[in-house]
């Protein structure tokens, strides 16, 4: 069967979530992605949305996270600052989703600005939840597609910054980590087909590459169908 | 006790050129018909205050009402970008926009300190980011007891909050029930309160999970049915999607934005 670089992106995110986690959840792929681990390998995985909801099981994505079904299918609904100060901040999730425009070798994440802050040249919509989820989640799983356009040598903004938990990036071509020593991010493998020239090249810093690189196994047929059905309700959309 | 008006009696009364309003609701319900009232009214130089700007605030940026955007997140959820706030931050169009941006976790505590009537909010958060540096409104201070470095972020009090809700009774007692947001916090730290209901009943069922703004801490209730489209109001109509997907096509061309806005809010 054969596949698209989103979806390898998010088979290799949704299999970074073991069973029983407890996650703060974004819209988008990441959404996509924890909805995927909660249907086949990892069904006890608890989904926090940043709107207020415990507990969310949806049969189909949602466009926002706001979605009525993420409410009428969550084991708790509570009020917004509840969410981040008693949950996020008071140390109960274990990992936390997000995706940026732009990544740089410290694993600092720009989702506010393309150019200078007061003359941008795109103004994207900001931190939202992300910076208090980069620095509080136990882990954070970062999502993006890699170019030089997004793995930049320096974000443009720090919109984001990492705390003292793990970094994992999936990007298209293969996954990286941040070393908890050096603070600089890894590539720790590549996705089938992908040459480490390949994620160089879609870099612009100098990369460094873990001395025991693997590849990652290709998305299996089972991941792709549960996949596709629960993208299907919604159409591009929920990309 | 909260006054029964028309809703455009209530946006005259409550909303002044130049006032900090905060039109909150958290994906939902979104107060959509109040701000279509503020449109028509030529309402100026307004500081809008939300955490998820939306449609709503991208036609009031659009249409000159804003000066200054107060906000944490500011896109077309699952669809892209607000085109409207962009231009007006990229090309100062229809007016430049003054920005105060917060992360969602510094928003909320902000306006749970406005609340409970403190100064500020104390948070771990921050760090190292680049809105500290730029936001005078983010500050490091020493805790007392233990002398550790934390971050501070002051009260937000607006002048006019505004929510919509599902119901009222005809004594102006609110009940809102489904995802809850900040909506709480916004009627008691704002100087006066607006609110949109669904609909206006004689009695108000007790229902799991609602939060009850008592009349007493409310200014004016305005009955606007649908008064949350294309948002939703959870038991009574759900998120229409197409039409914030459709709103990327209306909203990216000025013209089209505003001949749009002429014939459909006024």
């Amino acid at each position: 069967m054969s596949y698209s670089a989103d979806e390898v992106m998010t088979v290799a995110a949704a299999r970074e979530l073991t069973d029983r986690t407890v996650c703060f959840v974004g819209i988008g792929l990441p959404s996509t992605a924890a909805n995927l681990a909660r249907l086949s390998h990892a069904p006890r995985t608890v989904l926090v949305y940043e709107s207020g909801k415990i507990g969310s099981k949806p049969a189909t994505l949602p466009l926002s996270i706001g979605d009525g079904e993420l409410a009428e299918t969550a084991d708790a609904v509570v009020p917004v600052p509840e969410i981040f100060n008693y949950w996020l901040q008071g140390g109960r999730i274990d990992v936390g989703f997000l995706g940026a425009a732009q990544i740089d070798r410290r694993g600092n994440l720009n989702s506010t600005v393309i150019g200078d802050y007061d003359r941008p040249k795109v103004r994207l919509p900001g931190g939202g939840g992300a910076p208090a989820i980069a620095a509080m989640a136990k882990q954070v799983i970062v999502i993006i597609r890699q170019s030089q356009r997004t793995f930049v040598e320096q974000v443009h903004f720090r919109s984001s910054v990492p705390g003292s938990g793990a970094m994992v990036v999936i990007t298209d071509l293969g996954e990286l980590r941040l070393d908890p020593d050096e603070r600089e991010l890894v590539l720790t493998r590549v996705h089938p087909g992908v040459s480490v020239d390949q994620v160089r090249s879609e870099t612009a810093w100098d990369l460094r590459v873990a001395d025991e690189l693997a590849e990652a196994e290709a998305p299996s047929e089972e991941d792709l169908r549960v996949l596709r059905e629960l993208k299907s309700a919604l159409g591009e959309a929920a990309v | 006790m909260a006054e029964l008006l028309r809703l455009d009696e209530a946006v005259r009364e409550l909303v002044h050129d130049g006032d900090s309003v905060a039109l909150e609701g958290f994906t939902h319900p979104i107060p959509f018909a109040a701000g279509h009232e503020i449109v028509p009214q030529r309402r100026r130089a307004l500081t809008l205050i939300r955490m998820t700007p939306d449609l709503i605030y991208d036609q009031l940026i659009g249409m000159g009402c804003a000066a200054k955007l107060v906000f944490s997140w500011g896109g077309n959820p699952g669809v892209g970008s607000l085109h409207r706030f962009r231009d007006a931050v990229e090309e100062g169009c229809p007016a430049p926009l003054e920005l105060e941006e917060h992360s969602h976790a510094g928003m909320a505590n902000r306006y749970a300190a406005g609340a409970a009537n403190l100064p500020f909010a104390v948070l771990r958060g921050y760090v190292g980011t680049d809105l500290k540096e730029r936001m005078p409104t983010i500050a490091m201070i020493t805790l007392p007891f233990t002398g550790e470095i934390r971050t501070a972020v002051p009260a937000i009090r607006p002048d006019v909050g505004i929510i919509h809700a599902q119901r009222a009774d005809r004594h102006g007692n609110v009940q809102l029930w489904g995802i809850v947001g900040v909506q709480k916090e916004i009627v008691l730290g704002s100087a006066r309160s607006l609110v949109t209901v669904e609909e206006v009943v004689d009695e108000l069922e007790p229902r799991p999970g609602a939060i009850v703004p008592p009349t007493w801490c409310v200014t004016a209730v305005a009955e606007a049915p649908h008064g949350a489209h294309p948002s939703y109001a959870h038991d009574y109509y759900d998120r229409d999607d197409g039409f914030y997907q459709r709103w990327d096509e209306i909203s990216r061309d000025r013209d089209r934005f505003q001949g749009w806005m002429r014939e459909r809010v006024g």
